[in-house]
């Protein structure tokens, strides 16, 4: 029987907020164990938690981002389990009432475009960090996390494949970047993944039963993890069992999930609002005010530079894979006036200079205005484009203009003919043999003669110069 | 009865409970009759009536997105009785 993946998201991204959703405590990671906890987030009795307004903003920001309903009225509730990591023995989550409800994003697909639902955001709170001790029979508990403000982003079970499940995890996380409400930080835990999955035969509309795939913290392994998950219960499904609904953890080292025995899984969270956080009314105005204050977000982008720029579809969706590289672009094009140019430029040089660095483009040492005048250099004859790259790796390593770079070199474009005569005279004077050849029919000979006259001149003749006088100067042509 | 014995020993194994066979009943019993009396709030018609969640009407309680000092880490960890550290220290829970 053929089987068809059934398989949902449900992403949390962390708040770039200073502080944390319900206390003053800084959210600033890597620090030492316990330094950044207070009353509030310990959950001693008697503390009062009051919402951090940006953490609001920034989850509508992404909800109105994805098309989501902003609720008029949502409200906190107490998500109720034990685990060392949540000193209150709850949670504060949403769950009856949610921020924002019914959204959607659009992702790109070899076939073309699927649409993917988005059954909720909401926002709550992280739990902390636990340590196993490997040799003792402990874990250690470090608290900072706890009250780090998230959303969680849950999708509808749209996605039909691992593939699909990867592109709607990058739309996710670039649109979440571009918005500047989270740093994206996988490694860090800033924006993680879990997944359900569930097979069906194809053509079947009820659902399989599902396992929840977690600890996958990266792009490649959210798609490793579900295919090896999606042939586990194809497995298991042929050899007539069933799938257990349960949860398994990614193995990252060996490639495969495992059963999460062990940790209890009564999923009875006995969900109440939580008397503490008095609800929140978000009104029209409310709504407005923060719409206005969404950038372009990426496929916008994408489409406006394929149409502004003429630039093919690839470039324009490496140009707007961050919005600090889209922004360094446009001015350079801005700058240069020669869209296609700057592509091939931001696109070839910048990026190696900057992939070969691990640098982001918000560090690089040229400038907008310093390509920018390069390539009207380019333009204007001033530097041939091979000159320019020369030119380009020095302004790199020593983020000078590029005018001072090609003075300091001397490598300005030698477009004096009567120069060029003579270097052309002793290039032929130097090379009687190839000057017989070519005196005979030999075309091919007519490159050497360029060559030479090139190395002659340091690559600093213009070569459409050398082409003309040598068609006029060479014998017989 | 509104409450069996077996959800209150279901409810007690949630909240970390232990009680025993004697204890179990008495709470039963004791929850049945609080239970039995909260129906009397059925007997009201709310017809019309928006569902609340909260006793009070205030919506909208927020502080602005500024630091304030943590507390220092031995303060943090004085209520801890197995502190390693500057960790909580606690038996080992296997994922």
């Amino acid at each position: 029987m053929e089987y068809e993946p059934v398989i949902g998201l449900e992403v949390h991204a962390q708040m770039l907020t200073y502080s944390k959703i319900f206390c003053g405590c800084s959210t600033t990671f890597g620090e030492g164990p316990n330094s950044q906890t207070c009353p509030v987030c310990q959950g001693m009795p008697g503390v009062l938690p009051v919402l951090n307004k940006k953490v609001v903003e920034f989850a509508m920001k992404m909800s109105l981002a994805t098309s989501c309903r902003i609720n008029p009225e949502c409200v906190f509730a107490r998500k109720n389990y034990f685990y060392p990591d949540l000193p209150k023995g709850y949670q504060i989550s949403q769950y009856a009432l949610p921020l924002a409800e019914f959204g959607y994003v659009d992702i790109e697909l070899n076939g073309g475009n699927k649409r993917i639902g988005i059954t909720r955001i909401h926002m709550e709170e992280d739990a902390g960090k636990l340590v196993h001790d490997e040799h003792n029979p402990s874990s250690y508990v470090d608290l900072n996390r706890t009250g780090v403000p998230l959303i969680e982003i849950v999708s509808e079970p749209d996605i039909r494949s691992a593939e699909e499940a990867a592109a709607y995890l990058r739309r996710i996380h670039e649109i979440l970047v571009y918005l500047e409400v989270c740093d994206g930080n996988m490694e860090q835990g800033s924006f993680r993944c879990d997944a359900n999955v569930s097979l069906r035969p194809r053509g079947a509309e009820a659902f399989g039963i599902r396992a929840e795939l977690k600890n996958m913290n990266s792009f490649r392994n959210v798609q490793r993890a579900l295919e090896y998950e999606i042939k586990r219960q194809q497995y298991v499904l042929e050899g007539g069992g069933e799938v257990v609904q349960e949860t398994r953890l990614w193995d990252d080292t060996q490639g495969v999930t495992h059963s999460m025995r062990g940790k209890e899984e009564a999923h009875d969270y006995r969900y109440f609002p939580d008397p503490d956080l008095v609800p929140i009314q978000v009104s029209d105005a409310w709504i407005d005010e923060i719409r206005r204050t969404l950038p372009e977000l990426p496929l916008e982008k994408r489409e406006r530079f394929l149409r502004e720029y003429g630039i093919p579809a690839y470039d324009a969706g490496v140009l707007t894979a961050s919005r600090a590289l889209a922004d360094y672009y446009e001015a350079v094009v801005k700058l240069s006036g020669k869209p296609k140019a700057a592509s091939n430029w931001v696109m070839g040089d910048i990026l190696r200079f900057l992939n070969e660095d691990r640098r982001d483009i918000r560090d690089c040492p040229i400038s907008a205005e310093s390509l920018a005048e390069m390539i009207v250099l380019i333009e204007d004859g001033t530097i041939s484009g091979k000159i320019a790259k020369e030119v380009s790796e020095e302004m790199y390593r020593s983020g000078k203009p590029p005018r001072v770079v090609i003075e300091e070199k001397g490598l300005v474009q030698i477009t004096d003919e009567g120069a060029l005569e003579k270097t052309i005279e002793t290039v032929m004077a130097a090379n009687p043999a190839q000057l017989e050849q070519f005196r005979s029919g030999k075309d091919k000979v007519f490159g050497f003669f360029v060559g030479q006259v090139m190395k002659a001149t340091q690559g600093k003749a213009n070569p459409q110069l050398v082409n003309d006088l040598l068609k006029k100067m060479l014998p017989g042509t | 009865m509104k409450i069996t014995k077996d959800e209150v020993a279901h409810v007690a194994h949630l909240a970390r409970l232990e009680f025993d066979v004697e204890e179990t009943e008495k709470f039963t019993s004791q929850l049945n009759d609080i239970l039995l009396y909260m129906e009397k709030l059925n007997e009201a018609d709310t017809t019309g009536m928006e569902p609340m969640t909260h006793a009070i009407a205030q919506k909208n309680a927020f502080r602005e997105d500024a630091v304030l000092p943590s507390l220092p880490i031995r303060e943090a960890l004085s209520n801890a009785p197995d502190p390693k550290g500057e960790f909580f220290r606690v038996p080992k829970v296997i994922e």
